[in-house]
């Protein structure tokens, strides 16, 4: 069977996190009854006009630089046309040849090895409504909430080859769009959609193969079983001497595969042309530095401090750095208590099982850094027990006491006076007098059943070598 | 002098000596509009109602002594502007029960003052035209001759004013559309540089050449308008931040004011009788102590197909969103998406409305847009150089508005190429966004008037005021008689 090379480029749709819609004061955010985020300017009413919304340049340049991209100084705002109930303008307003953002790229990890996509480009443009079909009237409603909305469009060149890196690819872009804090890149909510290209080439063609859209992917799972399936329905047909035909394809989640929506002589034609009601952008050399000084230190940078400075193993820094929040949390906890390596373990083993088992989300943890910090501290130099550490953390999770008042209040605090020990290894000792009897007698096991009943009068607060210490003595001193 | 024949200024006073109040200003032109309007046809909805109340409130204004320019002064404005509550159809069967939910900004600023707006008036179907006859609803006559058209598309506003049937009007200007049916009706019309005036509700036609203006007596009633209407606004992205004082060089002399003939526009295709009446008009300005010099526009020849090339591109892609889904006329013959806005849109639009429509979408097309679009985009640079180098040495230009006085209906609007042609000494001007104002400069054999127009450089409005307002002063004007 013959050999083909996939060569697969994206198009992610991010939604921008501003307030306001990028030409109208209504909100942008998710959600809200239908119909009840729209005005006569972003419902395309005759006579408004659109007014562009700075933020939402400010963002998409953000955006841009996080994803290593040159910035234009000018920048033009065109129009999109093409007619569909959901755009009520019957034109988008978009960005064609002139776009904010050019030339970025960012780095993938795909196993041990590393790769870097480029971005050829990134727009922005605003957000059509929805229709939802209603089976009742047999009818298409429309809902404008979304229409305007801003949005970037980010352009990868085709230099991803598997499902795995283009799904790779998609969780780097939204990693670095929520560390610029430009979107918040749920795909559950739409707010990141991705277009996918795909063809195929022999490792000796040099030249690119007949191309496939697969339009508007909403989950990571859905982008891989797409690719995956798209890789495999054009390996057959070039194996069968069938020829690819250029064409734009939709992929079906419940069926699992990508069927036609539209070939290429049916493509739009969407006469693009200079958006008259909006005026070119000007973007200073001011503008951008400024707005790359708002850009917080971003993952790949991050990781690379962990590994090398903080001597973290590379699967515990790629897992810290997958969240800005969660590397915000772990950053100020160490610069609490600087045990980079403890206090790494302790959010990874224990504090990420709840995110991931989703009893937690991270962008919503219910104490500070600084408070975590201290019950690693107090792990770590034995004031409480490991166990009683992870039952603090549980109670933490609940409410808003420190780790140290829980600890005393659960009385799990370690004991170091040897009184209590004394006391309760007597206890026992007298109790179980035939376990003590068997034990001198040469069963050594029991030392073991003693040690634990020990333990659990205990209740932990004590240090288990001291308990074995006081035992020993104590069962020395009965021979 | 009767009472409609007195300028804004002239009522203005008027109101604020309590010589008249403008509830009876206003029922006096409504009686007007009820006498007159049925020959002339000018208004699509007049808002007796509304009108009064604003007028008892403009009173209560002026008793308070808290008037300003157009307090209580009875205007028309074009139905592409949009007013909140009032049924705004552009002239369109597809807008016929469109009820816009905001203000245009411009009517927004005369309702501040409490101008008293007495009503919409019709105009070319979506400001495509220049005649006024291929309005769905009224096809308005020129109060000079009844069998004649009153230009176009702002023909309701100017056939309005010379009827007298308001003080003035508000009115927008694509390509010619609010000087050439000024020059047809024999009133002073003016289209601001472009950005002076907001274009928030004015139904968009060509975004890039619309702007809203006056139509009025007199060139000092539209810069009181103006400096009304004018302004920065949020709403529209392309408003300018700059201010400009209409009124600033009203009176200032003409002596030594440098004033551009441009040659190409007194050539073969302009009627003898115009040519005659704007050099005769230049002349007043050199007795006045200008100075005349003859340029040149070589771009002129290309300036009609440059125009209809981007302002039909424009078009098509404004006038998409009629599609049946949202607001304005629906067919009711459809099964489907596809044809519902197919239906719609075929018995909505108007012929001309449909041939721009078209002849946009292809100038657009791919394949088509470097051959089309682009030579239009490059001609209009030419064009805006050529004016530059003309205003570096000239203060100002000075052409006929139009090739003809107004024609009888039904002579050309069947041919569109003539139409098109016919507003070859508009267009440039709307393609380098600058200031014209026509005024009434003679009257032919028939007695029908004669426009002359005034460019200056682009935020220099208050010079084209100036130098038409001379001119005004020492001419005679000839009323229309009902």
């Amino acid at each position: 069977m013959a050999n083909y090379i996939p060569v697969i480029g994206l198009e992610i749709h991010a939604q921008l996190l501003t307030n306001t819609k990028i030409f109208c004061s209504c909100a942008a955010d998710f959600g809200g009854e239908q119909n009840t985020r729209c005005c006569p300017v972003c419902t395309g009413l005759p006579g408004t006009l659109p007014v562009l919304n700075r933020q939402v340049v400010n963002y998409a340049i953000k955006g841009g630089l996080a994803l290593g991209c040159d910035i234009n100084r000018y920048s033009k705002i065109d129009r999109k046309n093409y007619f569909y109930p959901d755009l009520p303008k019957a034109y988008q307003i978009s960005q064609f040849d002139l776009p904010l953002c050019i030339d970025g790229k960012v780095k993938i990890d795909i196993g041990e090895e590393e790769k870097t996509i480029r971005i050829h480009r990134i727009h922005i443009e605003e957000d059509a409504g929805k229709l939802v079909h209603d089976n009742i009237d047999n009818a298409s409603l429309a809902d404008y909430n979304r229409c305007g909305v801003p949005l970037i469009e980010i352009v990868s060149e085709p230099d991803m080859s598997s499902a795995e890196e283009a799904k790779a690819y998609v969780e780097k872009v939204a990693g670095l769009l929520q560390y610029a804090g430009v979107s918040l890149c749920r795909m559950e909510e739409g707010s990141l959609r991705a277009d996918v290209n795909i063809s195929l080439k022999t490792p000796e063609a040099t030249r690119l193969g007949t191309k496939v859209e697969i339009k508007n992917l909403n989950s990571l799972k859905s982008i891989v079983r797409a690719v995956e399936y798209e890789i495999e329905r054009q390996t057959k047909m070039l194996v069968n001497g069938e020829e690819i035909i250029q064409e734009t394809r939709r992929f079906n989640d419940n069926r699992g595969v990508t069927t036609s929506m539209r070939s290429k002589e049916d493509a739009h034609d969407y006469r693009y042309f200079k958006e008259p009601d909006v005026i070119p952008v000007s973007i200073t050399d001011e503008d951008i530095e400024s707005i790359r000084e708002e850009l917080p230190m971003l993952i790949d940078e991050r990781f690379a401090l962990y590994v090398k400075e903080y001597s973290l193993n590379r699967a515990d820094a790629k897992i810290l750095v997958a969240s800005k929040e969660i590397s915000d949390f772990y950053n100020e906890a160490i610069s609490v208590y600087p045990n980079y390596k403890a206090v790494a373990n302790f959010i990874v083993v224990e504090l990420l099982r709840y995110v991931n088992e989703g009893e937690l989300d991270s962008r919503n943890i219910p104490f500070t850094a600084r408070a975590f910090a201290e019950l690693v501290k107090m792990a770590e130099e034995e004031v409480v027990n490991k166990n009683n550490a992870k039952a603090i953390l549980k109670i933490m999770l609940e409410g808003r006491m420190s780790a140290m008042e829980i600890a005393k209040a659960e009385g799990f605090l370690m004991n170091d006076s040897t009184d209590e020990i004394e006391e309760v290894v007597n206890q026992v000792t007298s109790e179980f007098t035939s376990e003590v009897e068997g034990y001198l007698a040469g069963k050594e096991k029991l030392f073991a059943f003693l040690m634990g009943q020990c333990s659990k009068r205990l209740a932990g607060r004590a240090n288990p070598k001291k308990i074995k210490e006081i035992l020993e003595l104590k069962l020395a001193a009965l021979k | 002098m009767e009472l409609c024949d007195k300028s804004i200024l002239m009522l203005r006073q008027m109101l604020d000596q309590k010589e008249i109040s403008s509830v009876e200003l206003t029922t006096y032109y409504l009686d007007r509009i009820k006498e007159f309007d049925h020959q002339i046809e000018s208004y699509i909805t007049v808002c007796e109602e509304e009108a009064l109340k604003r007028a008892a409130l403009a009173d209560q204004r002026i008793a308070k002594g808290e008037s300003k320019s157009l307090t209580g002064i009875p205007i028309s404005i074009k139905d592409n502007l949009c007013l909140e509550g009032v049924r705004t159809t552009c002239g369109s069967k597809m807008l016929e029960n469109f009820i816009p939910p905001y203000h245009a900004t411009a009517a927004q600023k005369l309702l501040a003052e409490d101008a008293v707006i007495l009503g919409k008036v019709s105009m070319d179907e979506f400001a495509m035209g220049g005649s006024t006859q291929t309005s769905y609803y009224k096809k308005t006559k020129n109060p000079y001759d009844m069998t004649r058209v009153p230009g176009g598309s702002s023909g309701g506003s100017a056939a309005s004013v010379a009827a007298k049937l308001a003080a003035a009007s508000l009115g927008s200007d694509t390509g010619g559309s609010i000087r050439q049916p000024a020059s047809f009706c024999g009133v002073t019309g003016m289209k601001p540089t472009y950005g002076a005036v907001s274009r928030y509700g004015l139904v968009a036609f060509a975004s890039s050449f619309d702007q809203i203006g006056p139509l009025a007596h007199s060139a000092k009633d539209c810069a009181s308008i103006l400096n009304t209407i004018a302004g920065h606004d949020i709403h529209d992205g392309t408003s300018a931040k700059h201010k400009i004082d209409f009124e600033a060089k009203l009176g200032n002399p003409i002596k030594g004011l440098k004033l551009a003939l441009p040659k190409e526009f007194f050539g073969d295709g302009i009627d003898s009788q115009v040519k005659e009446a704007v050099l005769k008009a230049a002349a007043e300005y050199e007795k006045m102590g200008a100075e005349l010099i003859e340029v040149s526009m070589p771009s002129l020849k290309y300036a009609i197909a440059a125009y209809y090339l981007i302002a039909s591109a424009e078009a098509s892609s404004n006038l998409a969103r009629y599609d049946g889904i949202k607001f304005g006329y629906c067919t009711p013959h459809a099964k489907t998406y596809e044809e519902r806005i197919t239906r719609t849109r075929k018995e909505g639009f108007g012929e001309e409305v449909k041939r721009r429509i078209l002849l946009g979408t292809y100038a657009l097309s791919s394949g088509y847009y470097d051959a089309y679009y682009k030579k239009a985009l490059y001609i209009q640079d030419k064009i805006k150089a050529e004016y530059r180098s003309i205003f570096e040495s000239c203060d100002a230009m000075i052409t006929p508005t139009a090739p003809t006085p107004a024609y009888k209906i039904g002579e050309i609007e069947g041919d569109p190429v003539k139409m098109y042609l016919a507003d070859i000494c508009t267009v440039t001007v709307n393609i380098a966004g600058l200031p014209a104002i026509s005024t009434t400069c003679g009257y032919d054999n028939d007695g029908m008037p004669i426009g002359m127009s005034v460019v200056g450089k682009a935020f220099d409005d208050a010079a084209v005021i100036q130098v038409a307002d001379a001119f005004e002063t020492n001419f005679k004007t000839q009323n229309p008689r009902l």
